[in-house]
């Protein structure tokens, strides 16, 4: 795999395990809280949705031509990018409650167990079955985003749908096997990385898409993804100094539960 | 009518986010690296350039003076429902 491959895998992957924590929080509340039953139909019912979704945006994705692709691709990138890493900064440096799963997770057992059973044809529990469903949907389309965009203008999709289901897998697969919220997946740090991945890709794309002649061509992503890094890792320092709160370090992540304010 | 506002909002949200700056500034610098290539000058370097300036700016912004009130606001948020998804 060359360098272009491996930061196309590293950059979907990472983005895809970090919305499927937040799928697997949700239905994990709706099944624990709720009916396991339901919780499980909305999640297929939701994949079944999705399903549809990308084999209709599938192909026309592979109409529109590459250079219009990459403005607009690289446009909503670095505004996705930014907004993630300006987060991630205000996060790490303490002056934003940093995401903690175990909280969401208590929120959503809360309220799911405080609402009536309704039942349906299609599960026994409606309320966890909408829960379960929103949440996979909502999050299931930032995957097939993240995997459409990424893929289409790398000329890669095959690569990004397998960064994309390993992801998926793996963490899916290590919450409903331990049965409880992913709060050791360092969320925050994991989200400071795709920050600066999504902003990297998109001043990439971007730019190429406007047609500027990257120096290096593909190599160019190889001084992009360190210098943001860095220049993210320097903001952080600096409003750290400049007196933040207790929020956190998303570089070297404290057990989330503890360090919220 | 509010299902419309409802689905703009969204849609905003979701686009534009928490600091419209940063959308306006990408779409000026797009839009500023096109113009430059046009007119034959060499672009790459324009878009580095504002993530510098529109990063720190950004930040600047979400630190002053409404962090109080919206980490306030943080901790009394009412519980999920299935009507509002967790933010990122």
């Amino acid at each position: 795999m060359n360098a272009g491959a491996s930061a196309l895998f590293l950059a979907v992957f990472l983005a895809c395990a970090v919305e499927a924590v937040e799928a697997t929080t949700i239905v994990l509340a709706a099944g624990t809280a709720r009916d396991w039953r339901s919780a499980g139909t909305g999640t297929f019912a939701a994949l079944a949705v999705l399903a549809v979704i990308v084999a209709v945006l599938g192909p026309a994705v592979s109409y529109i031509p590459l250079r219009g692709l990459r403005v607009v691709v690289g446009a909503l990138l670095l505004v996705f990018g930014l907004q993630w890493l300006r987060k991630a900064i205000l996060r790490a440096s303490g002056h934003k409650a940093l995401h903690d799963e175990d909280k969401i997770y208590r929120e959503q057992i809360a309220a799911a167990a405080g609402q009536q059973a309704r039942s349906s044809l299609l599960a026994p529990d409606w309320y966890g079955f909408v829960l379960s469903f929103k949440g996979v949907l909502l999050e299931g389309l930032e995957v097939v985003f993240i995997v459409l965009t990424f893929g289409s203008n790398a000329k890669n999709i095959g690569l990004a749908a397998i960064a994309a289901g390993a992801a998926v897998v793996i963490i899916a697969a290590t919450g409903f096997a331990v049965k409880a919220p992913l709060a050791r997946v360092p969320e925050n740090t994991l989200k400071f990385v795709v920050g600066i991945m999504l902003t990297s890709f998109g001043v990439f794309w971007g730019g190429e898409g406007a047609g500027a002649n990257w120096p290096g061509s593909d190599a160019a992503l190889l001084v992009i993804i360190p210098a943001i890094a860095l220049f993210g890792l320097g903001l952080t320092a600096l409003l750290r100094r400049a007196g933040g709160g207790s929020g956190g370090s998303a570089v070297a992540q404290v057990p989330a539960a503890q360090a919220t304010p | 009518m509010s299902k419309l506002r409802a689905f703009g909002a969204f849609w905003y949200d979701f686009v534009i986010g928490d600091d419209w700056l940063v959308a306006v500034g990408v779409v000026i610098g797009l839009a500023g690296t096109y113009g430059l290539n046009r007119a034959g000058v060499t672009a790459w370097w324009l878009l580095p350039l504002l993530l510098l300036l529109l990063l720190p700016a950004s930040l600047r912004r979400a630190i002053s003076a409404p962090l109080l009130p919206r980490r306030r606001r943080e901790q009394h948020r009412p519980p999920a429902s299935p009507h509002t998804p967790p933010a990122n």
